[in-house]
């Protein structure tokens, strides 16, 4: 396939940065949406500008590295991470517009790589059971009803690609608060800890300077892991019986 | 030499030292002093580990916080370890060269971790997965290390649940568990196909809670590029920080790395795109031990590759032949049809008819190499790849065996599959834009996994004095052949419970002086980072790095891979040198070192690659056996199976750095006799 690429260009340290158009030939429809960017890189080296700056590392759709808004949605057309997206999901003859992730709380390093920590730090403020190395009890001790255990996997799935806070209008984290909240929250283990954990993390999240929730949902349509939607009435029925109680 | 005295209990060493007879690889190496573990326990096996952690020194709470640990990587190993020692109050400094320690590519295993919790009644016990995994490595693995890692592996299970890991549960609410390759009980405990990722969030969160407390200090993209060694001990690192460029120093009174593996070695592998072999290697160019560098895990469920546009290759658990049949057409003209045209009575399910007994759950190695020979038979299936011939020229071929759900979800229900396995089924939809539910999906071995790493005693620490090496970054536990869900399992033991307890007995030896940054050493390996950095941006050639990490894996692929011959390795050997001197005369890199540069990234994380692949194949060279993922054609049974000579070759070859002049390589190796106290070494048998 032949193809138009527009490509935002931020040299390091930049303010701002341009969208720059590129054309590519020799795409195949088997490649991933990255090995389509690796493909424009060797050719950019070999005419001697600089490649295009983007995160990956497992691409297999698990690590949560990589990003980028594909035609205005995140991580592009399909639920599904940009290194699992595959390039026959696009025409040939297509123009695509990609961009780094959009919202102020994840600061532009370069071209499309941008700066994730505040999730790092949202962990940080409770985002785990205490539990010192050593002194875990038996694990059979606690048995997990077979609905609550899934329903914490399936939130534990949220890889922290951030995909969330790019799509939402508000710029809000609360997708990826909500499902941390919940994987906790749903397992025996999580309780000692559990109101202390929300208003801790939500403190984090305000501070860091995401915006707030007004139930939208692009969060959940842009997820690719398909976090649910209600994860964020769970953080907000946790958080409002702790402020109740006094955390 | 080892000679054969009586063992503390009792008992004798059941094989006599090795003399190597043949030498394939005389004139690429040089013979050194063999390598004893200083650190090697004695006693009855069962207690070696208890009698270790009791006469290991202590150190004083108050003390610990004056004394600082470094450790390279934040997967399980590192990342468990940084928490651990955190939390007992030392000061730790933990790197990694992603944007948060969440992504280390430990994430990304699929399947499960072993325990010997006999759940289940099926027999299972510390003693079997020891077994297991010893007669699983092909006895190339240290009796010792293996008999702690099943012992904790029972204590790794209730750590994480209590971390809160959301392992797979019965109806009762009580945890689950498969079983995987090569056993025959049901150990394995999974979060579904991402049990990996669990597993490293549980290790992530406990990790960022020590960084809350301050015990932790995380340092993310920053790239570790040399290790200081100052008076014969590792007193710190040289790292690049990726986004600025800075070159800073950190010294420390242990350094620990927990970098991870080498497959990238090939190219194509199931590994994330940046793991690679440069903390080990650059810590080998200082006089660390690389360990049977040659010993690579080929997994036999991948998904083939398509084209030569491909970056990674993707795996499918091999949990997933717990139910799915494998099989190819009986005969060559069917290869062509569609899997649901051809007959039941045409088709041949290899792995049950060859090995009735493990059937479809027979080893990796096993299973790698039958898959390999239906489509050396022509009796792939899939779409036509070219290849070279071995002779110079090209031929088409089809490269993919049948992993059949058909009859499982027929049986169990889809319901039911899709609850077990979901995402993996989703990802090879996606991949390949076939339903799995529908079409018997394709697979391909691929390279996984690498059980060779720095050299290491039972107290992990490398030959160099205060240098630690965990995880599949060191070589020590899994021999010649890793079974499924042990990797994990290691991982966590190290991190949790292993380094905690013997880096402790270093560290009691503080306080230690204290190393200025202006020390000599330390000035010494920042100008060499410094002047390797300047030297690729200098270059200015025609190649990317990328190109000569193409060239490499085709190299390595191709007669380093899955089967090896004296000619081939020679050969490669050559193209390697060859490589080495091409890619210092032509890379190619733009851009400045003082900003994120990936390609600049890259491009030190090939030479280190080129220089490695030539040291795996010297190390696949001198051994001339066959053992686990090691198949060497010239040692093979009549029936065509891997045959281990136990007589010349039950060492650990630890190849000790010996310079490269003029492009060439000349490694010292230093032998470990393997000694087995508690188990006989056989022949290995799957039938
Ligand atoms: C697709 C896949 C599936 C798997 N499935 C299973 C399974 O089901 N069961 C099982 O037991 N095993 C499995 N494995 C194997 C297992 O995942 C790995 O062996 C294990 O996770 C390795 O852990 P580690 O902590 O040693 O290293 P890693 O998790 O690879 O971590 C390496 C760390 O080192 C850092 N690092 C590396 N180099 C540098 C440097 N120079 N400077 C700074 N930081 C650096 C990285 O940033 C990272 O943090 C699988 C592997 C793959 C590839
Ligand atoms: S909630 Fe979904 S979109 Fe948000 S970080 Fe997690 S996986 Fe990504
Ligand atoms: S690169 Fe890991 S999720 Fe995309």
């Amino acid at each position: 396939m032949k193809l138009t690429l527009k490509i935002w260009r931020q040299n390091q340290g930049a303010a701002t940065g341009a969208i720059k158009e590129y054309p590519i030939d020799g795409v195949s429809s088997d490649m991933s949406f990255l090995e389509m960017l690796d493909l424009l890189n060797e050719n950019l080296v070999h005419a001697g500008e600089e490649p295009v700056a983007f995160d990956s590392d497992c691409r297999e759709g698990i690590c949560g590295m990589c990003s980028l808004m594909i035609n205005g949605q995140a991580h592009g057309p399909e639920v599904t991470t940009t290194c699992q997206l595959h390039m026959r999901s696009f025409k040939d003859g297509d123009t695509i517009t990609i961009e780094p992730w959009r919202s102020s709380v994840f600061p532009i390093v370069k071209d499309l790589v941008v700066d994730r920590s505040a999730f790092d730090r949202i962990i940080q403020n409770g985002g785990y059971i205490s539990v010192n190395t050593g002194s875990a009890p038996e694990a059979n001790a606690a048995p997990v009803p077979r609905p609550k255990a899934q329903r914490s996997f399936n939130t534990a799935t949220c890889i922290g690609c951030g995909a969330c806070v790019a799509a939402c209008p508000n710029g809000s984290a609360s997708l990826f608060l909500g499902a941390k909240i919940t994987h906790l929250g749903e397992l025996p283990q999580g309780q000692p800890e559990r109101y202390e954990r929300v208003t801790s993390m939500v403190a984090q999240h305000d501070h860091e300077g995401f915006g707030g929730c007004t139930n939208i949902g692009e969060c959940a349509s842009a997820c690719p892991k398909e976090i649910p939607l209600d994860v964020i009435a769970q953080l907000n029925k946790d958080l409002r019986t702790a402020i109740k109680q006094g955390h | 030499m080892a000679s054969s005295t009586k063992d503390l209990s009792g008992l004798y060493a059941t094989n006599e030292a090795s003399v190597q007879k043949s030498d394939d690889a005389a004139g690429y190496y040089t013979l050194g002093e063999n390598v004893v573990d200083p650190s090697a326990p004695t006693g009855v096996i069962a207690d070696r580990w208890t009698n270790t952690k009791f006469t290991n020194a202590l150190v004083n709470p108050a003390n610990r916080r004056k004394l600082n640990v470094i450790i390279v990587g934040t997967g399980l190993a590192g990342g468990a370890a940084a928490a651990t020692l955190g939390e007992a109050g030392y000061n730790v400094k933990v790197f990694c060269y992603q944007d948060s320690p969440r992504r280390a590519h430990s994430i990304a295993a699929q399947g499960g971790i072993n325990a010997a919790k006999n759940y289940k009644e099926d027999g299972d016990s510390v003693y079997r997965l020891f077994y297991d995994t010893v007669k699983g490595g092909d006895y190339r693995a240290r009796e010792s290390n293996v008999y702690r890692l099943a012992q904790e592996s029972v204590n790794i299970i209730d750590q994480c649940v209590a971390q809160g890991v959301p392992f797979a549960r019965e109806y009762g609410g009580l945890l689950d568990n498969r079983s995987f390759g090569g056993v025959q009980v049901s150990r394995t405990f999974y979060a579904r196909g991402q049990t990996g990722q669990q597993l490293l969030l549980g290790a992530y969160q406990a990790l960022e809670r020590q960084v809350a407390a301050g015990t932790v200090e995380q340092f993310t993209r920053h790239e570790m590029l040399e290790v200081v060694i100052v008076d014969g001990k590792a007193r710190g690192i040289i790292t690049r920080d990726m986004v600025t460029g800075a070159i800073d120093t950190h010294t420390a009174d242990v350094v620990v790395l927990a970098s991870g593996g080498y497959s990238n070695v090939y190219y194509l592998s199931t590994n994330a795109m940046g793991s690679n072999v440069t903390a080990a290697w650059r810590a080998h160019r200082k006089g660390a031990y690389m360990a049977n560098p040659c010993y690579t895990q080929i997994h036999p469920t991948c998904i083939p590759v398509t084209g030569a546009h491909q970056s990674k290759l993707t795996l499918m658990s091999e949990s997933l032949r717990n139910d799915g049949r494998v099989w190819v057409p009986k005969k060559a003209e069917d290869c062509d049809k569609h899997p649901s045209d051809i007959a039941e009575d045409d088709r041949d399910y290899f792995l049950e008819r060859i090995y009735p007994s493990f059937g479809n759950l027979v080893p990796r190695d096993i299973a790698s190499r039958a898959a390999k020979y239906m489509c050396d038979e022509g009796r792939g299936v899939g779409p036509q790849i070219e290849e070279p011939d071995g002779q110079g020229g090209k031929r088409m071929m089809r490269r993919g065996v049948y992993l059949d759900l058909t009859a499982a979800i027929a049986r169990l229900g889809k319901d039911k599959i899709e609850e077990k396995y979901d995402n993996l089924l989703d990802m090879y939809a996606r991949i390949t834009g076939e339903d799995p539910y529908q079409v018997p999906m394709r697979i391909y071995p691929a390279v996984h996994y690498v059980m060779g790493g720095l050299w290491v005693g039972y107290d992990l620490q490398t030959n160099i004095e205060g240098l630690y090496c965990t995880g599949e970054a060191n070589f020590s536990d899994h021999g010649a052949n890793r079974l499924g869900a042990s990797a994990l399992m290691q991982g966590l033991s190290d991190g949790y419970f292993v380094l905690p307890n013997t880096i402790r007995d270093y560290l009691a030896k503080g306080p230690f002086e204290e190393i200025s940054e202006d020390h000599p050493a330390v000035l010494q390996a920042r100008q060499e980072v410094e002047e390797r950095v300047a030297k690729f941006l200098s270059i200015q050639g025609t190649q990317t790095a990328e190109s000569f990490h193409k060239q490499l894996g085709h190299i390595m692929w191709e007669y380093c891979g899955m089967e090896r011959t004296e000619e081939g390795l020679k050969t490669a050997i050559a193209k390697i040198r060859e490589l080495k001197r091409s890619f210092w005369s032509d890379l190619k890199v733009l851009g400045k070192g003082e900003e994120l540069n990936q390609d600049l990234e890259k491009a030190g994380r090939v030479i280190d690659f080129i220089e490695l692949g030539e040291l795996m194949c010297i190390d696949a060279l001198n051994r001339r056996e066959s053992c686990g993922g090691h198949f060497r054609a010239e040692s093979q049974t009549p029936e065509g199976e891997a045959l281990r000579h136990d007589d010349e070759f039950a060492y650990v070859a630890a190849w000790g750095w010996g310079g490269d002049e003029g492009g060439a390589q000349t490694p010292v190796l230093h032998k470990e006799d393997l000694i087995y106290t508690a188990i006989e070494m056989k022949q290995r048998s799957y039938k």
